[in-house]
């Protein structure tokens, strides 16, 4: 078995459940039910399905529905046209299947490295343990609004020295959980640091559809690569990867577990083992690849309210925010005093999560610690989704809390 | 230390781990060949292959396409019999489960009369369970409560009542999911001490391509084909004894009823196997996704928990057990879907916790593939509106594959130079195919595995698709194809007549 057992996983989530079931035997607390806000799993926070998916994932399970005038003329076509498809072509749980082309035996010198960013979605740093590589840590800038600086993508590389071969550079954009937006230029700087030290760009563009900061805009890796031209656009490898679970403002389909990845520049010799990969798991969920393709093809999605939190947030003392340009989270930063952080050492805890803790004892709203995503020594974050339909209940809960915990802590 | 980020933590205890580490010159310099290679590529990656979508299949899809834009051929169709995707050979699905699916996907449909009650409920009941109550919703990573309780009923009704604990079951995207993580927690070790896995020779590629994947030891035991493909304990243990010399191993994966071959294990094997995984200490994997597959007069399937069980305390608390079963064959044939479980016996528990961490990592198992297990393990009940239809509908699959599993034989074995052993079980055959000389030299020219230049030929000549023995593995010197026998009864009924025709051609072309 490899080495993961120094990871701490899963004992909020386990206190969440807990506190969830005693609500549902009736136990009297100070809430009557858990905002659960730790995933990106906006179903789980209340949001309603987007009609149109779900129709027409239902007809595509079950045909006679085809000829059921309760469903609108467009559904009825849509699913004949996905059931004439050949849905061929697996595409694969991307992220994980595209990281395993480089694991190499533990006892291989040097070990395969892959700079992730500070702070980074804590499944990306298990798959890359779990494959016996090396996650080599570059600090996004939190005071720039979790800008990327190439210097601190430089410092990353040379600390990877002697240690391991840094062979890919992980990106998130739009973030995960800091929810940043690079911009075209700061995309630019990354592909000509990637060409110039023959680095694998891995890019993870999932929450591509959710954008919505002033004067913030998406722009894929693939486009830009291609824009900059060569030596670029013929030679930097990239991989981009993209899910059905984020996209679609309104829509989540995170149970249905699909994705893609798109590879450009990759030795063909190479993909013919990428095939051969794919291909041992079967295939991707045939209602997945459905509701990827209403995802290429979507009719209009709605647009996501989002300054409400970030007003409310910046008000509290010891909160502080950067703006929130996109992706599903916010990842605001706790200016913890000392007599809190040394309550959390007496009980061997990080900082933040006995925040975290308190904060679901008392307010019973589930929350990720920032430790579990990676942030700059001696700062604190907590991480939640920003679900649109209970915003007002869940700062309602942390102000109330906040102001209590500070109180007592001061 | 304890508030540095964990990452920094294991950066550190990386640097203190250096030993004979080469200097890497390459971030410093501008090399410009590309940075995944064949050479700088993950080297088990190389080793891994999964026939029943290898080249044979390519060179169809290929066929196909030219087909499609008019290119005449001696064939209007290939026929696609090398994958055991049951709806892609035109089974119908199983009505009930598409109904719950369906109001599960789009509950307005709930208020839609013409939904049976007990298809109502079953959707309501799995919603409920779901996050936001939705099917969209991440499920927790073990797999939607509920459902894990529902297998655990079913296994205990399947098993005579020996009781089955829903904290043992995990739902998994199809079996394959469950059984390389299995198989991701035990393979571990150095040179000799590099875990070893024994596997049926044939065998149904995902375990040959996981294990080159995990870069555990391919431990291989041989199915005696000239005793329909049984298993023999003698077998086990020269393999086991041979293996000890160069690896450690430690554990035994068996496949019942058998993929590719069909054979239905007796209960006496059953039970000699779990007798020699006790003495040898050995971790029992028991796939049994084809356990509604059982054809042949005198065969039952019984299932590995219930005999271990059976066989009295000794056993059932120490032999350590996964179990494995699926959505995608039996009557239901939902491969699309992705739904499965495995259920674990006598698993330490601290591993239990790191098992639980490991599937977290994938979040969790497709929810329609969940939903859709619910309703294999807790289908129409006599009492229910839906029964009489689904029952016939299941009969109505299970009885068409029993006969074409007694055509397929009785046909080939008509055949000079193929012959076939029963077909107990699941949904393929296993001819063994005697080759010319000329035809294995020829082969070997083109460098290609005899039976593999077979296959092409056939693909070629007659657009039908098997796969060639080579790719589950055989015994030196035999040669072999896998056939499904989905297609409706009709149509293999001509794809067997065009195996003989070619059968025939090819041994005059090569004598």
């Amino acid at each position: 078995m490899w080495n993961m057992t120094q990871l701490e996983y899963g004992t909020l989530a386990r206190r969440a459940n807990q506190i969830k079931d005693e609500l549902r035997q009736g136990v009297r607390r100070p809430y009557k039910e858990v905002i659960d806000v730790f995933q990106g799993d906006l179903h789980k926070a209340g949001m309603k399905p987007l009609t149109f998916v779900r129709q027409v994932l239902a007809a595509c399970v079950y045909p006679p529905l085809i000829n059921s005038s309760n469903l609108p003329l467009d559904v009825r076509q849509r699913t004949q046209e996905e059931l004439r498809r050949c849905v061929g072509g697996s595409v694969g749980e991307g992220n994980v299947c595209g990281l395993m082309m480089w694991k190499k035996h533990e006892n291989a010198s040097p070990r395969t490295g892959v700079l992730i960013p500070v702070p980074c979605h804590n499944k990306t740093v298990l798959s890359i343990m779990q494959l016996g590589a090396v996650a080599v840590p570059y600090y996004l800038s939190e005071e720039q609004g979790w800008a990327l600086q190439v210097e601190e993508l430089q410092r990353a590389l040379e600390s990877a020295k002697g240690v391991c071969n840094p062979v890919a550079l992980y990106i998130i954009n739009p973030g995960n959980p800091a929810g940043y937006v690079q911009s075209q230029k700061s995309v630019q700087e990354v592909i000509r640091f990637a060409w110039e030290k023959r680095l694998f760009l891995l890019v993870d563009e999932v929450y591509q559809d959710c954008v919505y900061g002033e004067n913030c805009e998406f722009v894929s890796y693939k486009r830009t690569l291609s824009e900059m031209g060569p030596p670029f656009s013929g030679t930097v490898e990239l991989a981009s990867f993209h899910s059905v679970s984020k996209s679609f403002s309104g829509e989540y389909v995170c149970g249905l577990r699909a994705g893609y990845v798109e590879l450009v520049n990759l030795d063909p010799a190479v993909m013919k083992y990428i095939h051969t990969l794919f291909s041992k798991d079967s295939c991707e969920t045939v209602l997945g690849q459905i509701a990827l393709d209403l995802m290429m093809d979507p009719p209009k999605p709605g647009d996501p309210s989002y300054l409400l939190y970030k007003q409310v947030v910046n008000s509290l003392p010891g909160f502080s925010c950067s703006p929130i340009e996109g992706g599903l989270f916010a990842f605001p930063r706790l200016h913890l005093t000392p007599k809190a952080i040394q309550k959390a050492k007496e009980l061997g805890l990080q900082p933040d999560t006995f925040y975290c803790t308190r904060l679901l004892e008392e307010g019973g709203v589930f929350t990720g610690p920032g430790w579990e995503y990676g942030q700059k020594e001696g700062t604190y974050h907590i991480r939640y989704n920003t679900s649109r339909d209970v915003m007002e209940e869940l700062l309602r809960r942390l102000s109330s809390f906040h102001m209590t915990f500070m109180k007592d802590f001061s | 230390m304890k508030s540095m980020s964990k990452i920094t933590l294991q950066l550190q205890r990386c640097a203190r781990d250096i030993t004979n580490m080469s200097q890497q010159a390459v971030n410093g310099v501008s090399h410009r060949g590309r940075v995944l290679t064949l050479d700088s590529m993950n080297p088990n990656v190389k080793r891994v292959e999964y026939a029943v979508r290898g080249p044979i299949v390519q060179r169809a899809v290929q066929l196909e396409k030219e087909l499609k834009e008019g290119v005449k051929k001696p064939f209007t169709e290939v026929i696609k019999a090398n994958i055991g995707d049951a709806h892609a050979m035109g089974q119908k699905p199983i009505t009930f489960f598409r109904q719950v699916l369906a109001l599960c996907s789009y509950p307005a449909l709930l208020e839609d009369s013409k939904f049976p009650e007990d298809a109502k409920q079953r959707a309501r009941r799995i919603l409920e369970a779901c996050g936001g109550h939705s099917i969209g919703a991440y499920s927790a990573s073990q797999g939607i409560e509920c459902i894990r309780q529902d297998v655990a009923h079913y296994i205990e009704k399947r098993d005579g009542g020996i009781p089955s604990n829903p904290d043992n079951i995990y739902l998994s995207t199809g079996a394959s999911d469950a059984i390389v993580t299995i198989l991701k927690l035990l393979v571990c070790g150095e040179g000799r001490d590099r875990t070893g896995v024994m596997i049926s020779i044939p065998q149904y590629p995902l375990y040959s391509a996981a294990l080159a994947d995990l870069g555990a030891v391919q431990i291989n035991y041989y199915l005696d084909e000239d005793n329909c493909w049984s298993l023999n304990i003698t077998e086990l243990r020269r393999a086991l004894s041979a293996a000890r010399e160069h690896c450690n191993p430690r554990v035994l994966c068996i496949i019942n009823p058998g993929n590719p071959t069909g054979q239905v294990q007796s209960r006496q094997c059953i039970e000699d196997v779990i007798r020699f995984a006790k003495e040898e200490h050995l971790f029992l994997m028991a796939d049994e996704v084809y356990q509604d597959n059982v054809y042949a007069e005198g065969c039952q399937f019984h299932s590995f928990k219930k005999v271990l069980f059976e066989m009295g305390p000794e056993y059932s608390n120490t032999v350590e057990m996964a179990s494995f079963h699926s959505t995608s064959k039996c009557y239901m044939g939902e491969c699309g879907f992705r739904g499965g479980y495995m259920e674990v016996i006598n698993l330490d528990p601290e591993v239990k916790a790191q098992l639980i961490k490991l599937v977290s990592v994938r979040l969790c198992p497709p929810v329609p593939g969940q939903a859709l297990l619910d309703l294999v393990v807790n289908p129409p009940q006599p009492d229910e509106p839906s029964y009489a239809t689904f029952m016939k509908e299941r009969t109505a699959v299970l009885s068409a594959l029993a006969e074409k599993a007694r055509l397929t034989e009785q046909i080939f074995n008509t055949v000079p130079g193929i012959t076939c052993n029963p077909v107990q079980g699941a949904m393929y055959t296993f001819p063994r195919v005697t080759l010319p000389q000329k035809a294995i030299d020829k082969a070997k020219e083109l460098g290609l595995v005899p039976d593999m230049f077979y296959c092409m030929r056939l693909l070629d000549e007659e657009g039908i698709c098997l796969v060639p023995g080579s790719g589950f593995g055989q015994r030196e010197g035999t040669y072999h194809f896998r056939m499904t026998i989905l297609p409706p009864t009709e149509k293999l009924k001509v794809v067997l007549q065009k195996i003989q025709e070619f059968q025939l051609r090819f041994t005059q072309e090569f004598s």
